[in-house]
């Protein structure tokens, strides 16, 4: 079991979500992030233009069976590109156990519904 | 304010009226039911602009650590200048003074806690609408107290609308102490100077409906003073720091608008043709000001904000708050579009350009609109709206000298007063924060509260 942690472009979010449902991802977290980095963003408040450093971004937390690790990876990765900088960053961990709490199910079958 | 020319006509129709019908009892004057009415309601929308309206306005502007110091500076002042109107604020605003060569520059202790007034005296201040008292002398047609309450609200908002400048990095106490000795030194002389009956400006004939010169000049000047000697907040990089809540700033905006209806339709001190007019004039400056902005943010940078909108509204409104009494539609489009072309240059350009840092551009939308509201009264004053005023568009540009005057003396007095003032409260209490309570917030730090926590 991994998860697999994605900070990607807002604009891109919509177009994550269809690619990881696309590859059979029932589901998936997601919050909104602040955070400094070497790209900055535009912003105009009252007439003046200037660059922010504070960059918005959307963080995915996907948790998925080891089958699925690669098709998951590939999905985020196709689906958030844009080839500049700011595209985001991708983080894969282990998971050591996953309980279901309906059922106590555990390990990789509380991650996915068998029907 | 047309006192002095009624005062001889109304004497005049007196004097015919004994002559033709001697002995005949004069009638009592009376308490006018609409007018009343209508100043009543029209006080409670010049609250409705501080709180809440400023206030969100404002806090909405700031970042999230510091909207509730914001809140808690408006409403402090709501309180605190109440109580300092009534106390001395009132008498010495519209007051008269005993001592003589005072008499055009501050009114005496006379109305000190609202003495000698009764619940059924008539406000002698009127402007429209006036009737002969038993003594002689000409009253309005509401009560006097309902007029001190009507303008307690724009003692309170004045200082209010310094908070834009020195916002996110001021200790509260030096604050407080600050804007009281501001109301009282710089605020209830120059509302002397231009609204009483022995104000040297009024008695110049300078023009300001709704407190153009007194409120917003004076305030606008006051704010670039302390922002300069404030100094730049710690994380000011040149550019103004993103407002933390748009929805409230929006909320504000609508509020002080609505608000404004009180402000400059109240200022005629009864319900008739020059209040309607007034209200119309108003809402097509404000319309037309936040019109400018948009398109000014969409054709510069590309797209009309939220924020830009909003702020081309207030600058409307500031501008027409002089002339409200005084010009019609034409005026109003005009007033409205200049405002905004200049407030955007100032806050867009000429502020980033010479480094000061004006937190929310109090001095950028409410000097700089106040300032060119007050000089386009003397320009673009029609006889259409008030016979007895015309300004330079009309051929009159005397009236246009007489504003600069006006305008440039409420600028110096204000920039003076305020520096001594700023001075006096730093060396006594302190008015900065420190850098690292600055940092924190000043939510956390002066108040001990925080607006808004990711649990219940």
């Amino acid at each position: 079991m991994k998860k697999i942690e994605a900070i990607i472009r807002k604009s891109k979010f919509e177009d994550v979500k269809q690619a990881l449902s696309d590859a059979g991802i029932e589901w998936f977290s997601y919050w909104d992030i602040t955070g400094l980095g070497k790209s900055t963003e535009e912003q105009v408040v009252r007439g003046q233009v200037f660059q922010s450093s504070y960059i918005h971004r959307r963080m995915l937390s996907i948790v998925v069976r080891d089958v699925n690790l690669e098709k998951t990876v590939n999905a985020v990765l196709d689906s958030a590109w844009t080839g500049e900088t700011g595209d985001g960053k991708l983080f894969i961990y282990d998971i050591e156990e996953t309980y279901r709490i309906r059922n106590r199910e555990s390990g990789s079958d509380a991650l996915f519904n068998k029907e | 304010m047309k006192k002095n020319i009624l005062s001889i006509l109304a004497l005049l129709a007196f004097s015919i009226t004994t002559l033709s019908a001697q002995n005949a009892a004069a009638i009592a004057p009376k308490i006018d039911a609409g007018d009343t009415a209508w100043m009543i309601v029209a006080t409670a929308f010049v609250l409705l602009m501080s709180i809440p309206g400023l206030a969100l306005f404002y806090g909405g502007l700031v970042r999230r650590k510091n909207v509730l110091n914001v809140f808690m500076q408006v409403f402090i002042l709501v309180a605190v200048i109440s109580v300092e109107w009534v106390v001395v604020g009132y008498s010495t605003s519209f007051g008269s003074n005993s001592i003589e060569f005072l008499k055009p520059f501050i009114g005496g202790f006379h109305w000190a806690f609202l003495n000698n007034i009764g619940i059924n005296d008539l406000s002698p201040y009127f402007i429209s609408h006036s009737q002969l008292a038993a003594d002689g002398s000409t009253v309005g047609t509401i009560p006097h107290i309902i007029f001190i309450m009507f303008q307690c609200m724009f003692a309170v908002i004045t200082p209010a609308l310094i908070i834009g400048a020195f916002a996110e990095r001021i200790n509260f106490k030096g604050f407080l102490i600050f804007s009281v000795l501001w109301s009282l030194f710089i605020y209830n002389p120059v509302a002397h100077w231009v609204w009483a009956a022995d104000g040297w400006l009024f008695k110049l004939g300078a023009l300001d409906f709704a407190g153009g010169t007194v409120v917003h000049v004076n305030a606008g000047v006051a704010a670039i003073v302390t922002a300069i000697m404030l100094g730049r907040r710690r994380d000011y990089k040149g550019h103004a720091i993103p407002a933390h809540n748009i929805t409230y700033v929006v909320i504000g905006a609508g509020l002080l608008w609505v608000g404004w209806f009180g402000f400059n339709a109240g200022s005629g001190l009864a319900a008739d043709g020059l209040a309607a007019n007034a209200l119309m004039v108003t809402h097509i400056a404000a319309a037309a000001a936040a019109l400018t902005w948009a398109l000014l943010d969409w054709i510069l940078d590309k797209r009309p904000t939220v924020v830009g909108i909003s702020t081309g509204a207030v600058g409307g409104l500031v501008a027409i708050t002089p002339a409200a009494g005084f010009v019609g539609v034409p005026g109003a489009l005009i007033i409205g579009v200049l405002v905004s072309l200049v407030c955007f240059c100032m806050v867009a350009y000429v502020k980033p350009k010479l480094g000061y840092d004006d937190s929310l551009d109090a001095f950028g939308v409410h000097g700089i609109g106040g300032i060119l509201g007050a000089l386009l009264t003397g320009v673009l004053a029609t006889p259409l709206v008030q016979s007895a005023y015309s300004g330079a568009a009309y051929g009159n540009f005397h009236q246009l000298w007489i504003q600069f005057l006006a305008v440039g003396v409420t600028i110096i007095f204000s920039a003076v007063g305020t520096i001594i003032l700023f001075k006096i409260v730093d060396k006594l209490v302190g008015l900065r924060v420190s850098d690292k309570h600055e940092a924190i917030g000043l939510d956390e730090t002066q108040h001990g509260e925080t607006a808004y926590t990711n649990f219940d």
